[in-house]
């Protein structure tokens, strides 16, 4: 009868050892089968957001990285980097290998439109090594070199009556007697459509125009200076990343443009409801404001943020390229384009 | 009395069921299972569709609980159920054997508290907590951490069980419906055991009962430690009609009453959160500590404790007018409550139907990879399918309803002197049911 009786406590003491061991032993072998692979989880940001934040690599040495999401649906993207974005489905797991060639700070972020705070869900990765070169991008932006307030108003001296066509322009731009300075790309950029419209309207020999087709030429202008491809890329770009708060037709307000945070917790400590000081996100149907902002304005505006609207800072995310075709559709909310397979 | 197989006739199965060591080594199965599970909880994934505790507790275990044993077994589960083994090991001093080394002060219950009121209230309780305790691991697993620790404090307190008597708000379920169950304990010839001294089985049994008085499955653990000691070979396990315990003899407590109608109240919030297509229903309910939850919470306590009752009340009243104006309400209550057990009983199966089909699909996934941690230890990681509430799984609903509203109807005619008198019971389960239906279909 002792014999069984301790039989039966050897059996439960294993039993029961097994269980407590068995995540342990599970965990520690994972690690051993798959060593330098670094978790990440993602978690709404009123919750922490990624974590960890910050990450560290090597040059042209794989950065391993076991994607989880604790929560809701979250995506993976690595701003200026050529890749896909990977989803990340709740209690999904995820492992991506990736290898950086230049050293750097890469800033990673969410793609998916997972709270009120979705923007702020961000981490960078510091990337070590010998070639020192700077990450794509980096070089110094056009609005710093022109010197631009980005804070600054910038009300548009004169707005057209309708909705300029450059469709119209096109004729009438072809006409057009000048030094050639207006075909060129950083002119473009660093002028407002006010002030070109002012400038043409200037020339003696366009007096005979009307205010209306001269506005039409300003948009001939804009849409010179850009392609279908570039306003298809733009507009991809604003319906994943901007549309949220600026609204889906460009008039600021998006689902999360006027909603104050829910609660103190979603707030993340900034002030709620009517103590908030943030102003509403812009809105690109208003000729007054839109009208006399330049290219390069617009830009600098999406690389650094701020502005006291509570724009993130997209200059780590996006690459140069990208900013442009971003600006080049935010026109499209001021002019009728007619481009082939044309974003509007 | 109505026909009854006694499974002990079989000699080989009667000595599996004799035989300490099967039980025993699902008990250490189960209760091994029961710690992992409560790790998982800890340690693993907080998102609730990829972790062990969530899927296992709430959708395999709880679902195999109202669908199979409690319908065929009764009380089975509670015979290797692990929250009480080490209270009931320690105050036994021994895994298979009585040691002579025991635990525990063996006081007995204050009997004020006997009933099946505190078990009515804490399976409330709970659900009030559903939303959260159902779909965030953490939560299950210190409330089943909770229960482990419960049960053992109880068990150095009390006499042997005392946990599952008196508090268990899944032992207050079980019990209920325990009632209907096919499989009973009884003895064979009572005669053997009123000539046989000392009462063996009486002090073999942890539940602290007497075969001999078995009148109903509802306190019956299913151990067979009365069969294994029984040196007479007296000890029946039956097979029965289901429902045999459901008739107009002896005499019932109030406290069954409230169990029956708490059970009920509970199965229709329960389709209503979980089932329903109202968002801020389950937000609310979710929301524990905010003002949408204590309103969630104040409509579930009004159904459960003031318009269910008041309903029943109403229809036994008018059930007892019918018959003898002169009747105790209080007794009448008690014994017409019978007819809360089949119909609440077919109304869980109704509501696990759709809850376990749209669920179960995540069963073989979180068994490769139980921690959500990206294992895969049988290849079926990342498969989960999730099922569909078809017009089949609807159908099979409505026809379980209307088994349970038929069964309730049948009982309300047993326990009842006349047709007239069973009516108002009937038109109460019809209600029931046909609200059951509607949030079903919702």
């Amino acid at each position: 009868m002792l014999r069984k009786e301790n039989l039966a406590r050897l059996l439960l003491a294993s039993g029961l050892l097994i269980a407590l061991v068995l995540p342990f032993a599970g965990r520690w072998l994972q690690n051993s089968l798959s060593p330098h692979t670094i978790e990440l989880h993602a978690r709404i940001p009123e919750d922490g957001g990624w974590k960890p934040e910050a990450l560290q690599a090597t040059v042209d040495q794989p950065l391993r990285l076991r994607l989880i999401s604790d929560d809701v649906a979250h995506g993976f993207a690595l701003g200026q980097m050529d890749r896909l974005p990977v989803d990340l489905l709740p209690g999904e797991v995820k492992e991506i290998t990736i290898t950086f060639d230049h050293p750097g700070t890469y800033t990673f972020y969410c793609t998916r439109w997972c709270g009120p705070n979705h923007w702020r869900m961000r981490g960078v990765i510091e990337v070590n090594g010998p070639i020192q070169r700077p990450v794509s991008g980096q070089s110094v932006p056009l609005w710093v070199r022109l010197g631009l307030d980005l804070d600054a108003p910038h009300p548009a001296a004169v707005a057209p009556e309708s909705k300029p066509a450059a469709k119209r322009g096109m004729a009438l731009l072809a006409e057009l007697e000048t030094d050639g300075k207006i075909y060129d790309q950083d002119y473009y950029r660093s002028h407002a459509p006010a002030q070109v419209w002012q400038e043409l309207r200037a020339i003696p020999s366009l007096k005979d125009r009307s205010d209306a087709q001269l506005w039409d030429v300003v948009a001939a202008i804009w849409q010179h200076n850009t392609d279908a491809r570039s306003l298809a890329e733009g507009q991809k770009l604003y319906a994943a990343n901007c549309a949220a708060c600026h609204g889906q037709q460009g008039a600021g307000d998006g689902v999360f443009a006027s909603k104050p945070p829910p609660d103190k917790k979603a707030s993340q400590g900034m002030p709620t409801g009517a103590d908030n000081p943030l102003k509403a996100p812009a809105d690109f149907t208003d000729s007054a404001s839109m009208l006399g902002a330049s290219p390069a304005l617009l830009q600098g505006k999406i690389l650094r943020g701020g502005m006291g609207t509570g724009m993130p800072m997209w200059g780590t995310i996006f690459t140069q390229e990208q900013t442009w075709d971003l600006v080049a559709y935010l026109f499209s909310f001021q002019f009728e384009f007619n481009l082939p397979e044309a974003a509007r | 009395m109505s026909a009854r197989l006694d499974l002990t006739r079989y000699k080989s199965l009667a000595g599996l069921l004799r035989n300490p060591w099967p039980q025993f080594l699902i008990r250490i199965l189960a209760l091994a299972g029961f710690l992992f599970t409560i790790l998982a909880g800890l340690l693993g994934t907080p998102v609730g569709s990829h972790n062990f505790a969530i899927i296992f507790v709430w959708i395999a275990w709880w679902s195999a609980l109202k669908l199979i044993f409690i319908p065929f077994g009764g009380r089975f589960w509670c015979s290797f159920c692990p929250i009480p083994m080490p209270g009931e090991w320690l105050q036994r001093g021994g895994l298979l054997v009585r040691g002579n080394r025991t635990v525990g002060l063996g006081l007995p219950w204050p009997r004020r508290l006997t009933g099946a009121w505190l078990q009515a209230s804490g399976f409330l309780l709970v659900g009030l907590f559903a939303a959260v305790t159902l779909t965030t691991p953490r939560v299950t697993a210190w409330m089943l951490l909770g229960f482990l620790v419960l049960a053992l404090t109880m068990d150095l307190i009390f006499a042997p069980r005392t946990f599952c008597r008196r508090l268990c708000p899944i032992g207050g379920f079980t019990g209920l419906y325990a009632q209907v169950s096919p499989l009973e304990v009884r003895v064979k010839d009572p005669q053997v055991c009123a000539t046989h001294s000392p009462k063996t089985c009486f002090l073999a049994c942890p539940w602290g009962l007497y075969p001999l008085t078995l009148k109903s499955n509802a306190d019956c653990g299913l151990c067979l430690e009365c069969l294994r000691a029984c040196p007479s070979d007296n000890i029946a396990i039956n097979l029965r009609q289901w429902g045999a315990d459901l008739h107009p003899g002896g005499r019932r407590l109030l406290a069954e009453a409230f169990l029956g109608l708490i059970m009920l109240a509970s199965a229709l919030v329960d389709a209503a959160v979980f089932l329903g297509p109202w968002g801020w229903l389950k937000v609310a309910a979710y929301s524990v500590g905010s003002r949408s939850w204590w309103a969630f919470s104040g409509g579930f306590l009004l159904l459960a404790l003031v318009i269910l009752p008041a309903m029943f009340i109403l229809a036994v009243w008018l059930s007892a007018r019918l018959a003898h104006p002169q009747l105790d309400l209080r007794q009448t209550l008690a014994h017409r409550s019978q007819v809360l057990v089949p119909l609440g009983l077919m109304a869980w199966i109704a509501f696990t139907i759709s809850f376990a089909l749209t669920k179960a699909g995540t069963i073989p996934s979180v068994l490769s990879d139980p921690l959500g941690w990206g294992w895969n230890l049988f290849g079926m990681a990342g498969q989960a399918g999730t099922g569909q509430v078809t017009l089949l799984s609807l159908t099979v609903q409505a026809v379980v309803l209307a088994v349970g509203l038929a069964w309730s109807c049948r009982v309300a005619r047993r326990i009842s002197a006349s047709l007239r008198e069973a009516l108002p019971l009937a038109v109460f389960a019809f209600f029931f049911n046909s609200t059951m239906l509607w949030l079903l279909a919702a």
